[in-house]
């Protein structure tokens, strides 16, 4: 990798062309009468947003605001709509497959064990099928995410909007993802159906493992080693604390041992996906600061004999015990589910962690998580003017009906090839 | 001292003489080699205490036998003058136990591990045999058997001398052979050659595709049922069929079915209803869970002692993976051998299921101990198996004429102490230890020409501790008595030294002498006498107390519950439990009626034996109807979901996608009460679910309408007179487009071959159909003149029949609009319409034509792009098709999901802009339309069926939860119990895992935990091929 490119993988290329084209034409726009829902947990119930080319301007309360009208390109009066930053989906293969059952379309899963030289990145594909749907539903940004074998790649940051990855990319290699050995798992087989088996491979791989983040430690020491190993380079951030490990870990004891991997080897900014189990070890990432990327919470509990709504209360048990999390659509089918985000908080809300909060999980503390909440995740002064219009609750599929979106102080298309469909057909039958 | 030198004398000598020793005429084939040595020795056994069956015990009786035959039991039993005698005294007598489920000398038949290469569609073995390779029913046991000296003696120690041999492979598994279990000649130890049919809904080694799944075994069986007697009854047959007339003959045999659970003992007793045959059923061992609904059957049952190993909780999260259920079974598993006798159910005991035979008689002790009695426990192992096999006079008792086959106890069988010493099966004896041991017990002087000692011999028989005294000093002895009559000895007489002892025993003076070599070498002369008896009390083992149990709970589950007393209980009483209110008021809710164009605000609803009965404003009950109130103030009253495709709530495989169709399978055959998802879902106001065969085949099964009556058994679940239904499917999972390269065998591989499928099964259905309606036309007597035989009933066209009828209604799983116009056609051409088309993603497209059809769409809300065929999907299609005027539901397809039906259906309001009025009736109403049962549920009005959901908030808001789900006026999930029954559960669990953990600190051998779960199924799983084998999602 050259110096260069080096460069602009740290600092996103997106971020600057962008810059470039803002210079042109930075347009002013002042959203109000709004209820906006900053994603801090602040709500103002009828407030101002405005923006000034990519950036956030100002967002308040619009009581005993005089506002200046000519002093912006538009001002748009949302009528008590609700404003909300741009929703970010994490930990997310949407953007690296169309349909899951033709194999000529999923480029999600390399071949080999250890593979943190994989990018994401380049494979995503812009004109994906699935991302426009995701989009039309108030998610603006989603982490591309590689899956399979112990360590699956890097992923990187991308809004959904873009003529090319180049263009859409807000942070490039974010992070590497490992997946840590399970000890135990529900099989199936045909004598006792499903069942729960021990993994016969698990101190194999755990020992695979530590062997190949010793070396790769110990190689990271060395500025310029002789001879250069491209997986041991590819880890050179987890290391230094430039990248983020996430960890995919569902139970307990896999958490626990996860914890014990990462401190052995300091790595500096572990996240933990999946964390199913993560009330079970509070204290434990509460003393080590590690937090947590909740899988979909649509989800039935793992035990007959568990709560049943044991997955659905999990972030306000884990918001009640100062764990930081965010929320994902992680799990089966998760790029098409990706757009049932808002209603994966909306479920969070309603089992406990109330409604600012549930978005916080989706937007600031998604942002946090992945280390762009400087640019992202809330609706403050200087971020960037990313931001969704919703007519009700976005967070209930009942009142939820996107009618905006901004991303980067532009606004964005919200139709798709469903919407089209629909148009075409209601104009065949004659039907509104 | 001599008589028992002789009887080891004879054993030795029992191989050899086997083969002449059986009746005193009777005659053997065999050659001789050397002259012929016919002994018919008579034996008298006096002094014994004799159970010669579970009624009767005497006391210091005589049973005299010859050969194999008992001449004479009884307390005035004539010793005939040339008998052997043996004097038995303070020993017990028993008849020998008989086993009706074992695998003794048959050759096990473990299949190597399948290896699949590609479907297998038409059986493998070579031969005139049937199409299936799982009716083994030619298989015959006793032209296999093999005498197996070290399992019999195995089963012998156990006090086992007869057993019903037979291979359990299979679906039909051919006959059983009832043998004894001397060292004998097979020739001699078959008692009877066919002696049962075996059965079970396994099809074990066989390679065959078909049956993949158990709905798939039911189907077969009962198929083979109906080919056997349509090939007795035909005479001018186009076949001959070695599988049929084997199992033909079967049919004058018992038949004993492999039951393995409680639910597959019901789902037998209900094929033996149809079919008129009673079977006897090989329990799993959890019966007791179902114990009064298993007693309303007519079956008989093997009850196995294979009660559950205590399991490792040491690690707390490993604990709570252990199934709730196991952990309660774990407790209560014991309990089962007396629930059967408890509910005068007809039962014998088995070895089968224990790994270790030898633990039998500690299980059997356990199962006494709670609560079987000793009577019903000897009488499940000797008369109750010779009933079951119609050898009631010649086996399971000690009575004259009967075969001599009994063992000999040191004490009651049921003591923990006791001992079995020798077991005589068909006249010939094993002996396990001597009978007439010498009692050395009891204190002697040691006497040698230099020195004297104190000597102190204590225990029973003749392998007593031996303490010597020095003067003040004890010194334990080594003490060793051979049968042989020869004992050593040897102790340290002084700090170092020892000497040693060689002697016999001389009885008669109580005394052994011989001689004995001090540690310098020297030799002296001894005798040690016996002084006086031991004094030092006997120790028996006090018999264990029956601890106290957990409840049996209904389901057995998690979030099951007991019954307000646990003993006793008839079926109809968990109905009486459930049906607690007999009214039901509901005051002051938002009513969503589904009959008008609002919702009525500040309502009640009253229920009275659960019908709604009045929809008004304040309505006040009726002082003497006891109603149960519910407020509903803020609230929302809805009908009940209905889930029009649903999975759960199945056994053993959703699909039977072995073959293009598979129209006779049933999935009302194998539901499952007990999936938790039925509790799961009712907490997500699902009140019906039609459970759905897979869409592996274009014809898949027919389906089961079920109320979620959570608690109630798989009958009791069934929805009261739905009409019937069947799955059809369409496109990528019928043509195996993703099912690998393999998958590129069975017709149709694309959806041309699809439409050729349904013109092929309806067109031969057409045929069928006439046939039979011109054969049930004729009188009996044009039948009898002109020798007409019925068709053979073909239950896979009977059903297609059905829907030609008009008497079964097709669900079909569909996504591409070419397919799904298709499908209307090959109805409109047989005469009859598509009922549904479920999924029907492209529906939007065909809107119009489906209208024009009369189908009926039940689609997802928002799913798409996990296939090809659903890359044109789109969350309008719901919405659009209701305004096209087609009758459309959400339905689930999946566990989760289901709980969540109405946030699906508010997408509907999102997506395409129906009225949340329209919007609601898409999981309630319309499902109900659909299933034909709108005249019964779907709305809230008079007369309607009371399945009804109280919602925390408008039901199409996320922030809704269902807080009552109430099903035929009764309350099924309450919000505020479920909180009690999360406590009970926890509560339950810890009580339950400290005793296991006490088990464990007790040094009792524990399990690792494990746990079952129900495998979640969708359309497209098939059996037999996991999902989540990696350990990776």
């Amino acid at each position: 990798m050259s110096k260069l490119l080096k460069f602009y993988s740290l600092f996103s290329l997106s971020l600057l062309g962008s810059f470039l084209q803002a210079q042109k034409t930075k347009t002013h726009i002042a959203f109000i009468n709004g209820v906006v829902h900053v994603g801090n947990g602040t709500v103002y119930e009828t407030g101002i947003v405005t923006l000034q080319g990519q950036t956030l301007e100002m967002v308040m309360d619009m009581k005993g605001l005089r506002l200046n009208p000519p002093a912006y390109d538009t001002v748009i009066d949302l009528q008590g709509q609700h404003v909300y930053p741009a929703l970010i989906n994490t930990n997310s293969i949407l953007g690296l497959h169309d349909a899951d059952a033709v194999r000529a379309t999923l480029d999600f899963q390399e071949v080999g064990e250890f593979n943190p030289h994989v990018r994401s990145l380049i494979a995503y594909n812009t004109d994906n099928k699935i991302t426009p749907t995701v989009k039309t539903n108030g998610v603006l940004y989603t982490q591309v995410t590689p899956r399979g074998n112990l360590i699956a790649g890097t992923s990187s940051i991308l809004s959904l909007e873009g003529w090319n990855w180049e263009d859409a990319v807000l942070k490039a290699d974010d992070g590497i993802h490992l997946n840590f050995p399970v000890e135990k798992y529900m099989g199936w087989d045909e004598e006792k159906g499903m069942n729960l088996k021990k993994n016969k491979n698990y101190t194999e791989q755990l020992n695979k493992l530590h062997q190949f983040f010793s070396q790769a430690q110990a190689y990271c020491l060395q500025a310029t080693p002789n001879e250069k190993n491209i997986r041991f380079e590819a880890m050179r951030g987890v290391f230094s604390g430039t990248q983020r490990l996430y960890i995919t870990a569902f139970k307990a004891h896999e958490m626990l041992a996860a914890i014990q991997f990462v401190k052995q080897y300091s790595i500096k900014a572990p996240v933990i996906c999946g964390a199913r189990d993560a009330l079970k070890i509070a204290e434990v990432l509460k003393t080590s600061k590690i937090p947590v990327i909740l899988s979909r919470l649509h989800d039935l509990p793992d035990l007959e004999s568990d709560d049943i709504d044991a997955v659905f209360k999990l972030p306000a048990q884990l918001s009640k015990d100062s764990i930081l999390f965010c929320l994902s659509a992680y799990g089966d089918m998760e790029s098409m589910q990706s757009r049932n985000l808002p209603f994966i908080a909306g479920t969070a809300a309603a089992y406990g962690l109330g409604k600012e909060a549930a978005l916080t999980a989706i937007t600031l503390n998604a942002a946090r998580i992945l280390g762009i909440d400087k640019q992202l995740g809330s609706l403050e002064a200087g971020k960037l003017a990313s931001l969704v219009i919703s007519q009700g609750d976005i967070l209930d599929m009942r009142s939820s009906q996107v009618v905006m979106a901004y991303l980067n102080g532009k606004p964005v298309t919200l139709s798709n090839q469903q919407t089209e469909l629909y148009e075409k057909y209601k104009a065949k039958y004659g039907i509104k | 001292m001599k008589r028992m030198k002789s009887f080891y004398f004879f054993s030795g000598l029992s191989i050899l003489v086997t083969s002449m020793l059986t009746h005193l005429n009777a005659q053997t084939t065999f050659p001789v080699n050397g002259a012929p040595h016919l002994t018919h020795s008579i034996y008298a056994f006096k002094n014994a205490t004799i159970h010669t069956d579970e009624n009767t015990e005497l006391k210091n009786a005589v049973l005299v036998f010859q050969d194999n035959v008992i001449l004479e039991v009884g307390e005035k039993a004539v010793i005939p003058s040339n008998a052997i005698v043996y004097d038995l005294k303070g020993k017990h007598i028993y008849p020998s136990f008989i086993d009706l489920y074992s695998e003794y000398g048959i050759p096990s038949n473990k299949p190597a591990p399948r290896q699949w290469n590609g479907p297998q569609m038409e059986s493998s073995v070579k031969g005139a045999f049937g199409w299936n390779q799982a009716i083994k029913a030619d298989y015959e046991a006793h032209k296999v058997f093999q005498h197996n000296k070290e399992q019999a003696d195995d089963l012998k120690k156990i006090g086992f001398g007869v057993v019903l041999s037979a291979a359990k492979d299979g679906v039909v598994r051919g006959s059983g052979t009832l043998v004894h279990l001397s060292d004998a000649n097979e020739n001699e130890c078959i008692y009877k050659d066919r002696v049962a049919g075996f059965y079970a809904f396994n099809k074990g080694s066989s390679t065959q595709d078909y049956p993949s799944s158990l709905t798939g075994a039911v189907a077969l069986l009962r198929q083979t049922y109906y080919d056997a007697q349509w090939y007795k009854a035909t005479t001018n047959k186009s076949e001959y069929n070695i599988s049929l007339e084997a199992f033909n003959q079967l049919q004058n045999l018992p038949s004993i079915f492999d039951g393995e659970d409680k639910f597959n003992a019901l789902r037998i007793a209900r094929l033996g209803q149809e079919l008129n045959i009673k079977y006897i059923v090989k329990a799993g061992g959890d019966e007791y869970q179902r114990i009064s609904e298993l007693q309303q059957t007519d079956l008989r049952f093997i009850v196995p002692l294979n009660f559950p190993e205590a399991i490792d909780v040491e690690d707390p999260y490993d604990a709570e993976l252990v199934a709730y259920a196991d952990l309660k079974h774990w407790e209560l598993a014991p309990t089962n051998p007396a629930a059967f006798e408890k509910n005068n159910m007809p039962f014998c005991l088995t070895t089968s299921g224990l790994k270790e035979k030898a633990k039998f008689l500690s299980h059997l002790r356990k199962a006494i101990q709670y609560g079987l009695s000793e009577k019903a426990a000897l009488k499940a192992l000797t008369t109750t198996p010779a009933q079951f096999i119609n050898m009631q006079n010649q086996l399971g008792a000690i009575k004259k004429g009967y075969f001599a086959n009994f063992f000999v106890s040191t004490t009651s069988i049921f003591e923990e102490e006791a001992n079995i010493l020798q077991h005589w099966t068909n006249g010939l004896p094993s002996v396990y230890k001597e009978v007439n041991q010498p009692e050395f017990q009891g204190n002697y002087l040691l006497n040698t020409s230099a020195r004297n000692f104190n000597v102190n011999m204590k225990g029973e028989g003749s392998k007593p501790t031996v303490t010597v005294y020095l003067d003040s000093i004890k010194v334990n002895a080594q003490f060793n008595y051979q049968d042989d009559g020869v004992m050593t000895m040897s102790f340290k007489y002084d700090s170092v030294l020892i000497t040693r002892l060689n002697g016999v025993y001389e009885s008669d003076k109580k005394t052994f002498v011989g001689k004995g070599q001090w540690a310098d070498g020297t030799w002296y002369n001894y005798n040690l006498r016996f002084q006086s008896p031991d004094t030092s009390k006997k120790t028996t083992t006090p018999k264990k107390k029956l601890p106290t149990l957990g409840k049996i709970i209904y389901p057995f589950q998690a979030y099951g519950e007991p019954l307000p007393e646990s003993s006793g209980l008839l079926r109809d009483q968990w109905k009486k439990f459930k049906n607690r209110y007999q009214a039901i008021l509901i005051k002051d809710a938002n009513v969503w009626t589904n009959e008008g164009d609002s919702i009525l605000k500040e309502y009640d609803v009253y229920v009275v034996e659960g019908k709604i009965v009045r929809i008004a404003p304040n309505i006040d009950a009726p002082a003497g109807a006891f109603a149960k109130v519910i407020d509903a103030k803020g609230k929302h009253l809805t009908p009940g979901i209905i889930d029009e495709h649903s999975h759960i709530a199945l056994t053993r495989g959703v699909n039977e996608g072995t073959q293009a169709s598979s129209a006779e399978v049933r999935m009302g055959d194998v539901i499952n009460p007990e999936d938790i998802n039925i509790y799961r879902q009712l907490s997500g106001g699902v009140t019906s679910a039609q459970l759905l065969h897979g869409s592996a085949n274009p014809i898949g099964g027919q389906s089961a309408i079920i109320k979620l009556r959570w608690g109630a058994t798989a009958e009791d679940m069934k929805f009261e007179k739905a009409d019937g239904f069947i799955k059809f499917a369409l496109g990528e999972n019928v043509k195996q487009s993703n099912w690998g390269d393999m998958n590129r065998v069975r017709f149709p591989q694309s959806r041309m071959g699809v439409e050729q499928v349904y013109n092929d099964y309806f067109t031969r259905a057409k045929e069928y159909d006439k046939q039979w309606s011109e054969f049930t036309k004729l009188s009996p007597k044009q039948i009898e003149k002109e020798k007409r035989v019925a068709p053979r009933r073909d239950l896979e066209l009977e059903a297609l029949a059905e829907i030609i009828n008009k008497k079964r209604f097709i669900t079909c799983h569909s996504y591409v609009q070419s397919e799904i116009n298709m499908l209307m056609h090959i109805a409109d051409s047989f005469g009859f319409k598509v009922n549904t088309f479920t999924h029907i993603l492209e529906g939007y497209k065909v809107a119009d034509k489906m209208k024009a059809h009369g189908v009926n769409a039940s689609t997802f809300s928002d799913w798409w792009a996990y296939k090809n065929e659903v890359m044109d999907a789109i969350p309008h299609n719901a919405a659009m098709l209701t305004k096209m005027g087609v009758v459309t539901a959400i339905n689930s397809d999946d566990a989760e999901m289901a709980r969540r039906l109405n946030q699906e259906a508010a997408k509907s309001v999102k997506y395409g802009g129906l009225s949340e009025i329209e919007a609601l009736k898409l999981v309630t109403l319309n499902p109900a339309k659909m299933l034909h049962l709108d005249d019964k549920v779907g709305s809230i009005k008079v007369g309607k069926t009371a399945d009804l959901v109280v919602w925390s908030d408008n039901p199409l808001s996320i922030y809704a939860k269902a807080e009552k789900t109430i099903i035929d006026g009764q309350i099924y999930f309450d919000r505020e119990e479920d909180t009690r029954l999360r406590e009970d559960i926890k509560v339950e669990r810890a009580r339950l895992v400290g005793l296991l953990i006490a088990e464990k600190h007790k040094g009792v051998k524990v399990v690792k935990p494990t746990t079952k779960r129900q495998r979640l199924y969708h359309c497209n799983t098939i059996e037999g091929v996991s999902e989540e084998e990696t350990g990776h999602r």
